[in-house]
C-alpha cells in the first residue's frame, strides 16, 4: 500500500514516499521515513513491510560501507550499488524473499570521467528485476503517477520542475487513491548529497 | 522473440517491453544478449531470471574461454544452457530461451528450449515468448530458405512486428541483430507503441 516514486533531473534525482506505517486495519504511525540513505550520495525509496525495509536497507548500506572500508576508500558507483542490491534480492528470492520494491536514486561524482557523472534512478522490484529509468513508481502509486510523469517529464529538467512533477503526483494520489496518505517525505540526491526537501510529518520524533 | 537462419547468417529479434502483468514499466528492456562474436541468446520470461541467467551465462562462457582457450560453439552453449535449466528442475528459472549463432564453419545454428531445458534445434526458425502462436504463423508464412542478410532482416522484422501487434502484452518497440561471418548489425524497429 506504500507509495514510492521518483524523478531524475539534470544534476540530481528526487525521491518521494508516503509516511504511513500501517498493517491490516491499524495505523502504527504517520511519520515513517521510507527513503533510506545508503551512502552520502545515494538513497533507496522502499515499498513493503517495515521489517524487510529496515533489514534490507541496513544490510545493503552496511555492506556497501564495508566495501569502502575494505578497499581503501573506493566508492561504489550507483550502478554498482543497484546491482549489488539486485543480486541480494535475486539470491533471496528462492530462499526467503525480501518483500521490498525499491527505487534507488543516486548521484555519481566522477572527477576522473565527466561523462560518467550525473544522477541515475533504478527501478528494482522484490524479485530482483533491475532497470534504469528516468522516472518510476512502486506500488499502487504507479497506476496514478506513471501517466503524469510520462506526460510531464522531459530531458534536462531542473530541480524545481522535478519537484513540481512530484507534487502533481502526490496531489493525484491524495485525490484518487482509496487510502488516505496525508504525509509525504520528499528527498533530493545531487552533487551535495542526500537532503530532505519537505516532509509531511517530522520522522525524527523518537 | 524470434530467431531465423539465412544463408551463412542468422538473425534474432525481440520486443522491448518490460511489464508487470498489464502495466508497462519500460520500453527499452534488453532480452537478447551477445555472448561472443558469433553467439546470441534471447531470454524470454521472468525479468529477474533473464538478468540472473544472463550473468550466469556470461560467467560460464568466460570460464570456458579461460580453461579451453577457445570460444564456445553454439551447439555446446545450447547444451550448457539446457543443463543449467534442468539443474533447477524442481524450482526452475522461468525462462524460455532461444539460441542463435554461427558455428565454427560459419553454418547457422538455432535452438529453442522450455523452462526446464528441453531443447529443439531447428534449421529454419525458433520462437519464444507470450505470442509464440502469432510468431509461428508469421514465420511459417514469410520464411524462405537461404535468405541473404538484408532479406533476413526484413523477414525477421515483419514477423516480429505483426506478431506482437496482436498481443496486448508484447511490443513497444523491437530490436533485430543479424550475425554474419563479418560481424553483427543491430537495428531498432519502429513499431506501434501500444
Amino acid at each position: 500500500m506504500d507509495s514510492v516514486f521518483g524523478v531524475c533531473y539534470n544534476g540530481g534525482v528526487i525521491l518521494a514516499a508516503d509516511q504511513s506505517n500501517a498493517r491490516s486495519i491499524l495505523v502504527y504511525q504517520e511519520n515513517l521515513d521510507k527513503i533510506a540513505e545508503l551512502t552520502s550520495h545515494s538513497a533507496m525509496g522502499v515499498a513493503g513491510p517495515n521489517c524487510d525495509l529496515v533489514n534490507f536497507t541496513e544490510y545493503v548500506a552496511k555492506n556497501i560501507r564495508l566495501y569502502e572500508l575494505s578497499n581503501d576508500g573506493t566508492k561504489l558507483s550507483v550502478h554498482a550499488q543497484a546491482n549489488f542490491a539486485r543480486g541480494e534480492l535475486a539470491y533471496a528470492l528462492r530462499r526467503g524473499p525480501y518483500q521490498v520494491n525499491i527505487l534507488l536514486g543516486g548521484y555519481d561524482t566522477n572527477e576522473a570521467d565527466k561523462s560518467k557523472e550525473g544522477a541515475s534512478l533504478y527501478h528494482l522490484d522484490y524479485m530482483g528485476t533491475l532497470h534504469k529509468v528516468p522516472f518510476g513508481a512502486q506500488g499502487y502509486a504507479s497506476y496514478f503517477t506513471l501517466s503524469i510523469m510520462d506526460r510531464e517529464y522531459k530531458e534536462n529538467l531542473n530541480e524545481a520542475e522535478a519537484i513540481t512533477i512530484v507534487e502533481h503526483c502526490i496531489a493525484e494520489i491524495q485525490t484518487r487513491f482509496m487510502l488516505k496518505q496525508p504525509n509525504y517525505i520528499i528527498k533530493a540526491v545531487d552533487k551535495d548529497g542526500v537532503r530532505v526537501i519537505k516532509y509531511g510529518s517530522d520522522p525524527s520524533d523518537n | 522473440m524470434v530467431a531465423m537462419a539465412g544463408k551463412d547468417c542468422v538473425g534474432i529479434a525481440a520486443d522491448r517491453r518490460l511489464g508487470v502483468q498489464l502495466t508497462t514499466l519500460a520500453t527499452d528492456f534488453q532480452k537478447v544478449f551477445q555472448l561472443n562474436d558469433k553467439l546470441f541468446v534471447g531470454l524470454a520470461g521472468l525479468a529477474t531470471d533473464v538478468q540472473t541467467l544472463h550473468q550466469e551465462l556470461q560467467f560460464r562462457l568466460g570460464l570456458y574461454k579461460l580453461k579451453e582457450e577457445r570460444e564456445m560453439t553454439p551447439q555446446v552453449f545450447s547444451h550448457l544452457l539446457s543443463q543449467l535449466l534442468y539443474e533447477k528442475r524442481f524450482g526452475p528459472y522461468f525462462i524460455e530461451p532461444i539460441v542463435a549463432g554461427l558455428d565454427a564453419k560459419g553454418k547457422p545454428f538455432l535452438s529453442g528450449m522450455d523452462l526446464i531445458g528441453a531443447t529443439m534445434t531447428a534449421e529454419d526458425f525458433v520462437v519464444s515468448g507470450t505470442c509464440t502462436g502469432n510468431l509461428h504463423g508469421m514465420c511459417e508464412s514469410l520464411y524462405k530458405p537461404d535468405m541473404d542478410p538484408d532479406t533476413l532482416f526484413e523477414t525477421l522484422a515483419q514477423s516480429l512486428l505483426s506478431a506482437v501487434d496482436r498481443d496486448a502484452i508484447s511490443g513497444w518497440g523491437g530490436v533485430v541483430h543479424i550475425i554474419t561471418k563479418d560481424g553483427v548489425t543491430t537495428k531498432e524497429l519502429k513499431g506501434r507503441q501500444d
